[in-house]
């Protein structure tokens, strides 16, 4: 008669704890799947350009003001919220409010200047497949930021209602990390429609 | 009653104190609420099941009706419209709202009694996964039976799909329902991937899961990735049509090849997620019957992950004839070869497992054995269409019909038809009629060769897919015919199951736990299995948890009867993903209605989308904003410190 | 076999079909052989050593690993590897042979997919050269002709199995095709990506003939209408410039819309409707007045022509020769 298997387990942790739990999982998962289809959106605008007749673009040259500073602020709330999810874990609240409040505002600031920029474009939707493309990606990425700062505001009133402990922040961690996210694929989209003609691509 | 963070598992027995305890935990509440919120995977893989079975029903009923249109030339039982959304929903029925929706139903229901676990990671997005499916389901009917179904095939190609050639709102249900039905796919895939990876029974390392783990896991891994193409796509479409856009519009500088670049980017990976959970259950079923382990467990898992890879990068075949430069269709055709090897791996170890084993001849068996045959054969004719020149004649005729009927009637229906013979006993108690199941399957694998084989032939002889009637003189009317009755014989064999299901679910002679002898974890507990599945974590020994004695292979043998009992509340055990090591005891959420009421409110957006009522469109938005909220509120007994103006709250 | 099938692949009647036959064949019948063999292992499989019966008797069966049985699947593996191989160089050899256009084509059509019907237009050396016919193209024979193809509305696909595979024609990209016919004779075409209602109906016909004999059709296409030599032909010609010519073309008078096909020469064709019908008098006239019965759908609305209409209408067609 062989051995049963056993497992003689340590104390574990009861649901999540710091920045681990299923509900980070669940993020990732959510994150993989958003990162797919924004590299799609990326893909329908090479491709589409690709094939294009010269005389496509229809900024040929786009201008950095004010976008470049506008990436860069948009960047720079990504460090200022991990600054506030260092509060949480360190259980000093101000710190926390601090932080998630600031990246709230510095996304807002970038979502409006950008609404600002849409408004000044010589063109529309309508006008041909780039202004479709520029319109419908930024517009992708203007939807997820209002999203990640509808997170943030969630966060900012748990927060202040001390409903997080240093160990038990999953949510804290999770809202985090999608507006990283959030932060990372505007790179992508600025180095696609503000750098990549610069390069000469679709020239 | 406030949770500790850390504590030490109970270690226990199983008894009958323990199971009382568990099933008053863990139990469905009663009554609609309960109905509407239950989290239980098992209801909800059962509602999966019966669902896509309705779905399957209907979308054969109309490809009876497109077969009667062709029985002869030039019929006129169907208009050219009429006939147009027919095979369009034919298509969009046994693809996306039966074919997959199965095997995330079987699925739903197995996974946590293959993996030793009481629930999926996220037992409320399961629920949702499945109602969306029902809500989209219902979205695209609705279309149809308004006569408006889609139209353009279910690949829908532009610029056909486009306003200017297509007024209607066929596109418009096609292409939001599609959007909506891609959510639950996408949420269902999440849960299988989690779940795979995070709650196995301790014990139960990477190489111990059995091979439908492995085929649910990598198509739900592909699919996360390529559902996005799709509904982009769809997305794309709609904006074109209803806001005046141009991505696919040449005269506005758009590409029409850019629709089928998205499409085919998702939809040959799709291909292959809706076959090989089918595969894996063929690999976990033929076994049992063949009363000895699978033949290259290892290289089968392997070749499972390998199709999926492989599968990204042959999209390019579905447009061989779209005017691609040389280089790039000589480097498609390779790799839509290549893809062969994986799939003989696959073939040859359940022969050889079938020649090293002795195989029992029961209904179930018949079916896996006889998918063996219809897979070669869906096999080859995709082998075919792999070279670029063949695939130059072949492509957009009947040949490719016939192709595409044999993976998925062969490689999916036949399997699925198997699995229900097979773990009918598990979800029901009871046994289904052999006798009856005979005569089912010999008039289904019967009618179904007579129906589609001679197809290669009519697609050979060069008639074009798609058509909804042809001239005399072309040498297919006869062929026709006979796939005509063919395809009727077949339908009577599925009318067969159907009754079958049901006469068995009335008067089955009982199963016991473990009916076949079989060798994994779900056949350890009763039939049906109780609300919690496991009254104590099983802890995993071996690749056949039930066959140790027999094979007496491992040192260790699985401990089925003492293991941790986790009955402080709802509570589940989560490991870690490679070697399934403890790591963590997470509590499952109660019944909730929020994925319900999501869904409802979603229902409500996508209908506002579909007649631009921005009325309707904000209100659904509101109602998902509402539902997602009470859905993700942080859940108080976790807290560490309350919120200073509430009080304790009353549940724990 | 070409004579009863006329879309049938399996046989073919020029060079580029010709390359692809041999290799369909091969991997048809490898196909068949492979299916052969593994059904009849499974078959034999199960008959060697099965038992038959319900529940009891599986579970009653006793488990055993009778060897670990890997070799076969490597075995089994490296068989099928050997026809992959040939299939594969054979392929990309064949591709390279059939694919792109020849370098210096005999001749120069472009074929414009509408729906339901195709629009093909011939150059010659001068722009007075060019002319428009729809649904038939003649070619000489053992001449290359270059193809290509342009999508008039929504994507088609140009198809003649006994010449030439499928080449899609899609709006805003010119693709090319070839065609070279063996020996003369009239080869079937068809559209073959779904296009709309009327897919099922969108024909041609490609007519291969020696070199005088196309000669001799292309100086004749080249006419413009003869003048009505009759009141009826004038009455039909008047009938052809105020309705007819909002769609259609008729050199040599004020029809002159390209919207459906061209009519200059309609009665040298064979047949009409997109090879949908036999081009003869009683179909003729029921194609004018009722289009819609042959081909739900298609573009061409109903004419309800009175009797004398109809018959000053065909009067003046009979000289479109």
């Amino acid at each position: 008669m062989a051995e049963f298997a056993r497992s003689e387990p340590q104390e574990l942790p009861v649901g999540p704890v710091g920045r681990s739990g299923p509900g980070w999982w669940g993020v990732a998962m959510l994150i993989a799947s958003e990162a797919a289809l924004f590299s799609y959106l990326l893909f329908s605008y090479y491709y589409t350009g690709a094939s294009a007749l010269p005389g496509w673009l229809l900024e040929p040259a786009p201008k950095m003001i004010p976008t470049l500073p506008n990436t860069l602020l948009l960047l720079a709330s990504s460090v200022v919220a991990w600054y506030g999810e260092k509060g949480v874990e360190k259980g000093d609240r101000t710190q926390a409010l601090v932080g998630i409040g600031g990246a709230f505002v510095m996304g807002f600031i970038f979502a409006g200047v950008q609404c600002w920029e849409w408004a000044k474009k010589t063109y529309g939707m309508g006008t041909t497949s780039y202004g479709s493309l520029y319109f419908t990606t930024t517009g992708f990425h203007m939807a997820h930021v209002i999203v990640g700062l509808v997170i943030l505001a969630a966060l900012f009133f748990w927060v202040l209602d001390d409903y997080f402990s240093p160990r038990r922040r999953i949510s804290v961690s999770a809202g985090i990390l999608y507006w990283h996210f959030v932060d990372v694929v505007w790179l992508f989209v600025f180095t696609t429609y503000y750098l990549t003609p610069y390069l000469g691509f679709a020239k | 009653m406030r949770q500790a963070v850390f504590r030490r598992p109970e270690i226990g027995d199983d008894n009958e104190m323990l199971r009382a305890r568990l099933h008053a935990i863990w139990e469905t509440a009663p009554g609609l609420k309960g109905w509407l919120g239950t989290v239980d995977h098992k209801e909800i893989g059962i509602r999966y099941i019966i669902t896509a079975f309705v779905l399957l029903a209907l979308g054969g009923i109309e490809a009876l009706v497109i077969r009667l249109q062709l029985a002869g030339p030039d019929l006129h039982l169907l208009t050219p419209e009429q006939y147009n959304e027919f095979f369009s929903t034919h298509g969009m029925t046994m693809i996306f709202l039966y074919a997959s929706p199965i095997l995330s139903g079987f699925s739903n229901y197995l996974w946590p009694l293959l993996l030793g676990s009481r629930d999926m990671a996220f037992p409320r997005m399961n629920a949702f996964s499945y109602w969306v499916f029902l809500g989209s389901a219902i979205f695209l009917y609705s279309g149809f039976l308004v006569g408006a179904g889609p139209n353009d095939g279910w690949f829908n190609y532009v610029p056909f799909a486009e306003k200017d050639y297509n007024p209607g709102f066929n596109q418009d249900f096609y292409s939001l329902g599609m959007i909506f039905l891609g959510i639950s796919t996408t949420v269902g895939a999440a849960n299988f991937i989690v779940t795979a990876f995070k709650t196995r029974a301790p014990g139960m390392s990477i190489n111990r899961i059995p091979i439908m783990i492995w085929g649910t896991l990598t198509a739900s891994a592909a699919n996360l990735v390529v559902v996005p193409a799709v509904s982009l796509a769809f997305f794309l479409l709609w904006m074109d049509r209803q806001f005046g856009t141009d991505f696919f519009q040449p005269a506005g500088g758009g590409q029409p090849l850019l629709w089928q670049h998205l499409f085919w980017i998702f939809g040959h990976p799709w291909v292959y997620a809706i076959v090989l959970p089918a595969m894996g259950m063929v690999s976990d079923g033929l076994p049992v019957f063949c009363r000895r382990p699978l033949v290259g467990h290892s290289l089968v898992a392997l070749a499972t992950v390998s199709v999926m890879i492989l599968g990204f990068g042959v999209w390019v075949h579905h447009m061989f004839a779209t005017g691609l430069p040389g280089l790039s269709l000589s480097f498609f055709s390779g790799a839509s070869i290549i893809i062969t090897f994986p799939s003989a791996v696959t073939v040859f170890a359940w022969i050889a497992t079938i020649w090293l084993g002795r195989p029992v001849i029961t209904t179930a068996f018949l079916y896996f054995a006889s998918m063996i045959l219809l897979f070669v054969i869906g096999g080859v004719s995709g082998f075919m269409t792999a070279s670029v020149p063949v695939d130059w004649q072949l492509t957009d005729t009947y040949f490719v019909v016939a192709h595409i009927h044999y993976v998925l009637i062969g490689i999916n229906v036949f399997p699925v038809v198997g699995a229900t013979y097979f773990w009918f006993p598990k979800m029901t108690g009871k046994l289904m009629d052999e006798r009856l199941g005979r005569w089912g399957f010999w008039t289904m694998f019967a009618g179904f060769n007579i129906g589609f084989l001679p197809m290669h032939l009519t697609g050979l002889l060069g008639m074009p897919r798609r058509i909804w009637t042809y001239p005399a003189g072309m040498g297919w009317s006869t062929l026709n015919l006979v796939t005509t009755l063919g395809s009727f014989l077949f339908a009577v064999g599925i009318l067969i199951f159907f009754f079958n299901v049901i006469k068995s679910l009335r008067s089955g002679a009982p199963a016991g736990a473990n009916p076949w002898g079989g060798s994994s974890l779900e056949w350890s507990v009763s039939s049906p299995p109780p609300p919690y599945n496991f009254a104590v974590i099983p802890t995993v020994a071996s690749r056949h948890p039930l066959w140790e004695e027999a094979l007496d292979e491992s040192v260790a043998r699985t401990s089925l009867t003492r293991g941790m009992t986790l009955d402080q509340g709802k509570e589940a055990l989560h490991t870690s993903p490679m070697d399934a090591e403890p790591e963590r005891i997470v509590a499952t959420p109660e019944d909730n209605v929020a994925p319900f009421l999501l869904t409802v409110a979603m229902m409500v957006l996508f209908y506002g989308m579909l007649l631009k009522l921005w009325i309707v469109i904000g209100l659904g938005g509101l109602g998902c904003f509402a539902a997602l909220l009470m859905w993700l509120w942080p859940r108080r007994n976790l807290l560490e410190r309350a919120p200073p103006d509430r009080k304790e709250p009353v549940h724990g | 076999m070409s004579g009863a099938t006329p879309l049938g692949y399996l046989s073919s009647a020029g060079s580029r079909a010709a390359t692809i036959v041999p290799l369909t064949w091969y991997v048809l019948i490898v196909s068949i052989l492979v299916c052969v063999i593994i059904g009849a292992l499974v078959w034999i499989g199960v008959r060697r050593s099965h038992s038959s019966g319900g529940a009891a008797e599986t579970s009653a069966a006793a488990v055993a690993r009778n060897g670990n049985g890997i070799r076969w699947i490597w075995i089994g593996v490296v068989l099928t590897a050997i026809p992959l191989a040939i299939a594969l160089v054979w392929t990309v050899g064949a591709l390279a042979s059939v694919a792109g256009s020849p370098r210096r084509p005999d001749l120069l059509l472009d074929v414009t997919a509408h729906q339901w019907w195709w629009e093909v237009k011939y150059h010659g050396d001068t722009p007075s050269d060019t002319f428009a016919t729809a649904n038939e193209i003649h070619i000489p024979v053992g001449r290359k002709v270059l193809v290509r193809l342009h999508g008039g509305d929504v994507i088609h696909s140009f198809w003649v199995p006994k010449l030439t595979g499928k080449t899609d024609a899609i709006p805003g990209q010119e693709n090319a095709t070839w065609l070279e016919a063996a020996g003369p004779g009239i080869y079937r075409g068809q559209c073959t990506e779904y296009c709309g209602l009327e897919h099922a109906k969108m024909g041609f016909e490609v007519i291969a003939q020696p070199a005088a004999a196309f000669e001799r059709w292309r100086t004749a296409q080249l006419q413009t209408a003869p003048p009505p030599a009759t009141p009826a032909q004038a009455r039909g010609l008047a009938l052809v410039q105020f309705r007819c010519g909002m769609c259609h073309a008729v050199r040599g008078t004020t029809a002159a819309s390209h919207y459906g096909p061209d009519l200059t020469h309609l009665m040298s064709r064979r047949k009409i409707a997109a090879a949908t019908l036999p081009n003869n008098p009683g179909a003729l006239s029921g194609w004018i007045q009722n289009p819609q019965a042959t081909k739900p759908g298609a573009l061409m609305p109903d004419q309800h022509l009175s009797g004398q209409q109809l018959a000053d209408l065909r009067a003046y067609l009979e000289t479109l020769k």
